[in-house]
């Protein structure tokens, strides 16, 4: 028995395990108050106090929330596919923390470190089309299966150009380790007489704002939340769905909002690399940068209209793909330019 | 490749979490089912043929263009993590392959491929 | 632990293969291809080919296999629509490639069609010196490979037209038609769906 726990591969599963657990549980309360933050953000912006009746300053909103779904009805509709349908909630959640694990959150909390990172979350993320392809299908509902192909053409078309903006940083850094990304990110950067901190964001400023408003798409968040257009689609690909399972699409929508933004706090924002703080407390940074990101998302969720369809479309394939291209051999060119100077 | 092996506990984590979730929820919540109450939601009112239809032949086009420059994008990774000990070659190399491309790009544009009308 | 892992992805990938083509749901069969292709990059990863492996994921399981769900959702397949001499036609010709592939396979087992060492020395030996797999990869590719990689590009160009030409083959000569944008169920291919529902 001791033996089998003093085997290497057994303790890397065993401590894998205990931090994927902790991510878990806190992935889980960061989403409860992030769902919270949300309406409240939303109240201010909309001159409205937000929710403030369950608890001091409506802070236990979240557990009401939660309880309320979990003791919901729930009904399939009677002309659903039933295996997929019960399969989409598991698929939209699952990339999400499935990615995390490759998230360099402090020097001292790395769950995993492999040498293609960037792609384990690419991957990860052009998985996160079948759930909700998947959950449109199934259901046999009109509007979810025109919400779901509808997204589904919109997660393709943007993983595109937010695939093609990590090269810039790839280039830059030389790696695809996540790891590597943030430390090719300490120290600092001479800018006339400043010093900048040497993020990949002044690097690569054309390609954090492609990354930025592809995250806004693959999360499916407004202004991009066509596939849940409630003015069109009802409730878009998860019209039919109810209770847990609903919370599940939900939980996963804000769960790939978490992931999406560490990755881009890790490509561009320097990840936990920060002054001030000893090494053991630099994951403050992460979480910092984290959640001014996610206020951003927030931010533009309650100020910018929804596009159009055929605008949403036509800015992916005809804008951010070009740009992003030629950000790439711009980057090239730099590249070597500076390496042969 | 232990490394690897973390990715795999977080795939099984987050399957076995939901699962247990849902299953967990279902046990409680009440199930009061009838035919109506499981029809299609269509607004309120009794729904009107069914939901599989055919779509415009635009969507499989963008899944189509969507492997191709997917294809090229994979490419690009081993390119730019060896970039520097390539070097010109490599740059070069590297244009020219996407520029191939954006003559195939430019031809999308001409003949209106990516509009929506 | 590694054989463990090995054993228990390739019986995944052996029991989703034959579900593929045993199921009758074709959805369900395109889930369950997808389902193959994780586990085959799964392998790929044991067998430290970490960049094919993952590449595996983002190419088929997440660019091709979407494409097969848009096609199967689109045609709305309910359920096989073949019969008679094309399906016939079809199973024999399937058998046949089954036959050539499993001879393949027998003679690569058997050593006799083993590929040799294409790559000269010098240049295998400054890839392994590469601390990664993806950049092994990118050495090789981008100097011993050149001209295949930029076949490629060729290839994917005449893909992309070949693409195009069909789509737009398919549709009536007249530019502008209504607008499909914001109700895509107008159906756009004039020829006829068997059966409307599934």
């Amino acid at each position: 028995m001791i033996a089998f726990f003093q085997d290497p591969t057994v303790q890397i599963a065993f401590w894998g395990l205990v931090k994927i657990v902790v991510i878990l549980f806190v992935m889980l309360g960061i989403v409860a108050y992030l769902t919270f933050f949300e309406r409240k953000i939303a109240g201010h912006i909309q001159s409205r106090p937000g929710p403030n009746l369950v608890g001091p300053w409506g802070l236990f909103q979240p557990f009401a929330d939660i309880l309320k779904l979990f003791l919901k009805e729930e009904f399939i509709p009677a002309r659903a596919n039933k295996i997929l349908f019960h399969i989409a909630p598991i698929l939209a959640v699952t990339p999400a923390l499935t990615s995390f694990a490759v998230v360099p959150i402090g020097p001292n909390f790395i769950v995993t470190d492999v040498n293609v990172g960037l792609l384990v979350f690419l991957a990860m993320s052009s998985l996160g089309v079948y759930a909700l392809a998947l959950a449109g299908w199934s259901s046999n509902n009109k509007y979810a299966l025109l919400g779901g192909l509808r997204s589904a053409a919109q997660m393709i078309s943007y993983e595109l150009a937010l695939g093609l903006s990590t090269i810039g940083v790839i280039l830059l850094a030389g790696s695809l380790s996540l790891v590597d990304i943030v430390h090719a990110q300490s120290g600092t950067l001479p800018f006339g007489p400043l010093a900048l901190p040497r993020w990949f964001v002044f690097t690569q400023p054309v390609a954090f704002v492609i990354f930025l408003i592809c995250a806004f798409a693959e999360t499916n968040r407004a202004p991009f939340d066509l596939p849940e257009g409630e003015s069109e689609l009802v409730g878009g690909f998860h019209t039919e769905y109810s209770s847990m399972k609903w919370a599940m699409f939900f939980l996963g929508e804000y769960m790939n909002m978490l992931t999406i933004s560490s990755i881009t706090v890790t490509l561009f924002l320097g990840g936990w690399n920060g002054p001030w703080l000893p090494e053991s407390l630099q994951f403050l940074w992460f979480f910092g940068k984290l959640f001014a990101l996610i206020f951003l998302f927030m931010w533009v969720r309650w100020t910018f209209p929804r596009l159009r369809y055929d605008q949403l479309m036509a800015f992916g394939w005809k804008v951010l793909l070009p740009i992003a291209l030629l950000n790439v051999l711009a980057t090239g060119a730099a590249v070597y330019w500076v390496g042969n100077r | 490749m232990t490394a690897y092996l973390p990715i795999l506990i977080a795939l099984l984590v987050a399957v076995g979490f939901v699962v247990v979730v849902m299953v967990a929820s279902s046990l409680v919540v009440p199930m009061r089912r009838n035919a109506i109450k499981n029809s299609p939601y269509e607004c309120g009112i009794e729904p009107v043929g069914g939901a599989r239809q055919r779509f415009p032949v635009k969507f499989y086009l963008v899944a189509v263009l969507f492997i191709l420059f997917d294809i090229e994008a994979v490419f690009l990774y081993p390119w730019a993590v060896s970039f520097r000990q390539l070097g010109l070659v490599g740059l070069i190399e590297m244009v020219l392959f996407i520029v191939i491309l954006f003559v195939g790009y430019l031809y999308l544009l001409k003949k209106r491929a990516l509009e929506w009308e | 632990m590694i054989t463990v892992l090995f054993v228990a992805f390739a019986a995944i990938l052996v029991v989703s293969s034959l579900l593929v083509i045993l199921h009758r749901n074709p959805l369900t069969s395109a889930l369950f291809l997808v389902l193959a292709f994780c586990s085959l990059a799964a392998i790929y990863l044991l067998l430290h080919a970490e960049f094919i492996g993952l590449v595996q994921v983002v190419v088929y399981a997440g660019a091709i296999m979407v494409l097969f769900l848009f096609v199967i959702m689109y045609l709305n397949l309910g359920h096989d629509v073949e019969s008679g001499v094309t399906l016939a036609l079809r199973r024999g010709l399937g058998w046949l490639l089954g036959a050539v592939l499993v001879a393949e396979g027998a003679l690569l087992i058997t050593g006799r069609l083993a590929p040799g060492p294409a790559t000269p020395q010098a240049l295998t030996a400054a890839a392994a010196a590469a601390p990664g797999n993806t950049q092994q990869v990118g050495l090789l590719l981008y100097s011993r490979y050149l001209f295949p990689f930029e076949i490629t590009s060729i290839i994917l160009l005449v893909a992309m037209i070949g693409a195009i030409v069909i789509a737009r083959g398919l549709r009536e000569p007249a530019p502008a038609e209504a607008p499909a944008g914001s109700a895509p169920v107008t159906a756009a291919a004039p020829e006829e769906a068997p059966g409307e529902d599934a």
